[in-house]
């Protein structure tokens, strides 16, 4: 076997709560079909038959229940509980299923909606037998207005620092701007060995890895790694370049790049060059990238790869969709974009619409909805088991599932999630109603979170 | 003429040969007997009269074990000698042959029933032959036994792509479920070819096999995915590089396959490899040095006795994988250095082309040796792989000067002795290796420096060639765009209909140019190979 998959749906969506404190992420609408059902897609289309599903409780049962997990992902799911409270980053997820794990990893992250060619990413790690293998995009700006924002909130996420060498697939450096204090530093050695660095600080990291099986073993014994992205990427992307004679002295000054984290890694400096190095090239290979006639670099006296056995690669993608269900607004995006993914019928053949509806081309109507006359659904998503009532106008939203939309309303661009009530009259404006509340009729409502 | 200098052994041997072969190779005498018959079978039957004569000829054409280059124009002069030679021995074999055939009645009378047999078959085969009566063209432009051109020479015949296709497809690994259907995937040709080379395969880099495979691939082992990969992405470039990185994943191959129920090691561990093979030559087309190697483990496969434990048998294919490589390349190398080194002296100065594995082991031992010499390293695009060889020997400390080809002629006068490495030796003496190999023995010989090609025997392969027309490799043809000051001239090449892009992979160089060889056999002229693959064949 060549690669084994791996699911991780047992995030929380803290950058969503207003979505979430319900609804687990994983199991959000877009499209009218649950989020994890897209990267399970994704790997039922590339070829994989099994998949390990790292997941809460709540998730398993949630998915037992749905239709479209039961019928649709062919593939054999292996549900993996874990504590829904328990501080369980990815790696420590990782780490419990290491009974499980017999071969190489991907990892994939549930709120992860693309359409890119896995085999690039994986090209790259079977060819340079690679240690880590990542897929980034070049993030777009989101353009639509979030509901519940007054005004344009300037996103201030903290940014990725990536750095690639010349052919844009190695990677050299990754740090997040919040773990840079004074400025970028990057260690000599690097600089000597890849003279032409680019830095790029509007990727966007898909979270998709593929881990060899030494990485997972490694894990195991370094506990104190708990998220992959956050912790266990940048270590293995500083290893690459770090001396192989192991030093007394731990604390490596110019590795100041993780302060907070940085008493962690001192320990498991002395262990890891065993694990982490793939066991001695067998003689073979060795012999035949001796014989061959191949550099990755040129310019300088050392051979392929400079010597080292760690290497990390990334593929980055320019055009096609990947984006990351992780806020409201990279939501909102995907519930318009995903539905171009596949060719299915905007409406459900359950539905009930009547003639005198105007519907939009890009809007998707759920199983079992009720639309009455004189109505307008433009460029929205209406969940399953919707009722929406005579003169109602909608542009611009998600309504999910069973929610009931009473005569005369007007929402714009707003976020309504399940079982909520909207009065008759309402009219609603970038708003986000939650989950099972309720709008009183003639309500006006403007740029406003009705959460409980 | 060969053969029949083979065939004309002493009769004895015959006699011998007759008993244990059961007729295999026919003595003298039934020769004359069945010759004698034909005749008279030609004058019977006067409408299939040609065909007749024709389809014995070709017969006994086959029974004589005929050399592939030999014109069957030859044959007709060659029979007509033979009878007069024959009569010249045969009354030496013939009295021989006797007396073993008094002595030894039964032998006698089994010749004659033989004799008989073979004179019945060959009747009936002519009138089977003449019934259905093929148009042929006449014999004397008609090869006695027609080789068929590999497909991969056939590219622009719509019908050879269409089998290769329908290979492909029955080629599903054995043991796979059948709703899943898994095959080999068909690479597509990519661009427009030069016509002259319509009928090669021209892949580009940017469309790999791997996109028609499911990603845990299932169908064929990870480690052959993995090696094809690094084949077309040039990863593992080099004859001796691609066949030992062949054997490592022929290696693991081995190491993880088990024997399905009801099937014999020795032919199902055959099976299986044969679309792990088709998948390498969609990914480049494979080298001689691969074949070779394939072919070898092919033998050892089969040769595993039925009784043999699994566990053994796979033992005892990896300790074979490891001789292999061992005798084959490793010792070969060893052996080639030493012989190599006897012909650098101080003072030479030695040029080079490319990045022959070869060549840069025997400069480097030369240099060990304190041996005072210095080297020029000839480079071409779009490979630029005397980069590579430049910086391996600098490391070691030569003193090195690097030129392009197009320099070549400027630079020879200071040349003492150029030595190339090879891809393959072909059959009739002609060196196949990288595109400008050729160029540079023939401006070498125009200056009169000699050229010395140093091959390993396992790169020895029985094709035929005069030219590089018939069998070469097509590379991606967008690699010779290059971007220069920010301007990529040829980056819109596809919609300019009236231009080609030809990136050429080897090309074949003469005997004529080519003044030793250097193997691990020893010091041999170019026109010894057919001779050396003589001996080969015998061993095995």
């Amino acid at each position: 076997m060549e690669l084994q998959a791996v699911l991780m749906a047992a995030g929380g969506g803290s950058r969503m709560t207003d979505l979430t404190y319900n609804t687990p992420k994983p199991m959000l609408p877009v499209g009218n079909k649950p989020l994890m059902w897209y990267p399970l897609n994704l790997l039922e289309r590339v070829g994989f038959e099994e998949v390990i599903v790292i997941t809460t409780k709540e998730v398993q049962k949630m998915m037992a229940t749905d239709p479209k997990m039961k019928i649709d992902v062919k593939m054999k799911l292996d549900v993996v509980c874990i504590q829904e409270d328990g501080d369980m980053g990815t790696a420590d997820a990782l780490r419990h299923i290491q009974q499980k794990i017999k071969t190489d990893v991907l990892v994939v992250s549930c709120d992860l909606i693309t359409d890119v060619a896995l085999h690039e990413v994986v090209d790259l790690f079977r060819a340079h037998n690679a240690t880590l293998a990542m897929l980034m995009s070049n993030a777009h700006e989101f353009t639509e207005t979030v509901p519940g924002q007054k005004g344009k909130k300037k996103t201030a996420e903290q940014r990725d620092f990536v750095g690639v060498d010349q052919s844009g697939k190695r990677l050299l450096f990754m740090a997040n701007e919040a773990d840079l204090e004074d400025g970028l530093s990057i260690r000599k050695s690097i600089m000597r060995k890849h003279p032409r660095m680019h830095i790029k600080t509007g990727l966007v990291d898909a979270h998709l890895y593929c881990l060899k099986k030494a990485v997972v073993d490694f894990l195991a014994d370094n506990k104190s790694i708990s998220s992959i992205r956050g912790e266990l990427v940048p270590y293995l992307v500083r290893k690459q370049f770090s001396k192989t004679t192991n030093s007394p002295k731990i604390k490596d000054d110019a590795e100041n790049q993780n302060q907070k984290t940085n008493d962690n890694f001192t320990y498991s400096n002395q262990r890891d060059n065993t694990i982490l190095q793939p066991q001695q090239y067998e003689p073979l290979l060795q012999l035949a990238q001796e014989r061959s006639c191949w550099n990755d670099h040129r310019g300088d006296m050392s051979e392929a790869y400079h010597g080292g056995k760690l290497r990390c690669y990334v593929h980055i993608i320019d055009q096609g969709l990947c984006c990351r269900v992780n806020t409201l607004a990279a939501y909102i995006e995907a519930n318009r974009l995903a539905p171009k993914l596949f060719e299915e019928p905007a409406v459900h053949p359950s539905a009930v619409i009547s003639e005198r509806c105007q519907m939009g081309s890009d809007s998707i109507i759920g199983a079992l909805c009720q639309v009455a006359d004189k109505t307008s659904i433009k460029r929205s998503t209406l969940g399953n088991s919707t009722t929406v009532k005579e003169k109602v106008k909608v542009t611009n939203s998600i309504i999910m599932h069973g929610v009931t939309i009473e005569e005369g309303c007007n929402i714009q661009g707003s976020v309504i999630c399940s079982n909520a009530v909207i009065g008759r009259g309402a009219d609603l404006k970038y708003c986000l109603v939650g989950n099972g509340q309720r709008i009183e009729p003639e309500g006006e409502v403007h740029s406003h979170k009705h959460t409980k | 003429m060969a053969d029949s200098g083979v065939t004309d052994e002493p009769g004895t041997k015959d006699d011998v040969h007759r008993a244990k072969t059961e007729g295999k190779e026919l003595s003298k005498e039934e020769k004359q007997r069945l010759r004698k018959e034909k005749k008279q079978q030609k004058k019977n039957k006067e409408k299939k009269d040609e065909k007749a004569s024709h389809e014995s000829e070709k017969k006994k054409n086959k029974e004589e074990k005929p050399v592939s280059a030999a014109a069957p124009a030859s044959q007709p002069p060659t029979q007509p000698s033979t009878q007069k030679a024959v009569p010249a021995p045969a009354p030496v074999p013939v009295p021989v042959s006797e007396t073993p055939a008094l002595a030894d009645k039964p032998a006698k009378t089994k010749a004659d029933l033989k004799a008989e047999r073979r004179a019945r078959q060959e009747a009936e085969r002519a009138s089977k032959q003449a019934a259905t009566s093929k148009p042929k063209a006449p014999p004397n432009e008609l090869q006695p036994v027609v080789k068929r051109l590999p497909e991969h020479v056939q590219v622009d015949n719509p019908g050879v792509l269409k089998k290769l296709a329908k290979k492909l497809e029955r080629q599903q690994t054995p043991g796979c479920n059948a709703a899943t259907n898994a095959k080999i995937p068909l690479r597509l040709d990519y661009g427009y070819k030069v016509s002259l080379f319509s009928h090669l395969h021209q892949y580009s880099r940017k469309a790999p096999l791997t996109q028609q495979l499911s990603i845990p691939s299932t169908v064929i082992h990870p480690a052959i995915v993995r090696l094809g990969l690094q084949y077309s992405q040039g990863i593992v470039a080099g004859s001796n590089a691609r066949s030992v990185a062949l054997l490592h994943a022929f290696k693991q191959v081995i190491r993880d396959y088990t024997t399905p129920p009801n099937e014999e090691l020795s032919r199902d561990l055959v099976n299986k490899l044969k679309p792990y093979i088709s998948f390498l030559s969609q990914c480049r087309p494979l080298s001689a040095s691969m074949g070779n190697a394939i072919k070898y483990i092919k033998k050892e496969i089969s040769n595993i006795p039925s009784q043999c434990k699994e566990e053994e048998a796979k033992r005892k294919l990896l300790s074979c994988i490891d001789c292999y490589i061992d005798e084959k390349i490793i010792l070969a190398a060893k052996a080639i250095a030493k012989s190599s080194i006897e012909k650098i002296s101080n003072g030479d100065v030695i040029l080079v082309y490319g990045c022959s594995s070869l060549v840069n082991h025997i400069l480097c031992e030369a240099f060990e040796k304190n041996i005072k010499f210095r080297v020029i390293v000839v480079d071409s695009r779009p490979r630029l792989e005397g980069r590579e060889a430049l910086r391996r020997l600098v490391q070691r400390g030569i003193s090195c000067t690097y030129v392009l080809i197009s320099a070549v002629s400027y630079i020879l006068p200071e040349v003492s002795k150029v030595f190339l490495g090879a891809h393959a030796l072909l059959a009739n003496g002609y060196v196949m290796s990288r595109v400008g190999t050729s160029q540079i023995a023939l401006v070498a010989k125009a200056f009169n420096v000699p050229v010395l090609v140093c091959c390993e025997t396992y790169k020895f392969c029985e094709r035929v060639q005069t030219d590089s027309f018939v069998s070469n490799e097509l590379d991606d043809p967008d690699d010779l765009i290059v971007t220069r000051k920010g301007k990529t001239q040829l980056e819109h090449w596809q919609d300019v209909p009236s231009l080609g892009l030809l990136n050429l992979v080897y090309d074949v160089t003469p005997p004529d140019f080519v003044d030793l060889v250097i193997t691990d056999l020893g010091m041999i002229p170019c026109t010894s190979v057919p001779v050396v693959l003589r001996v080969k064949n015998v061993d095995q």
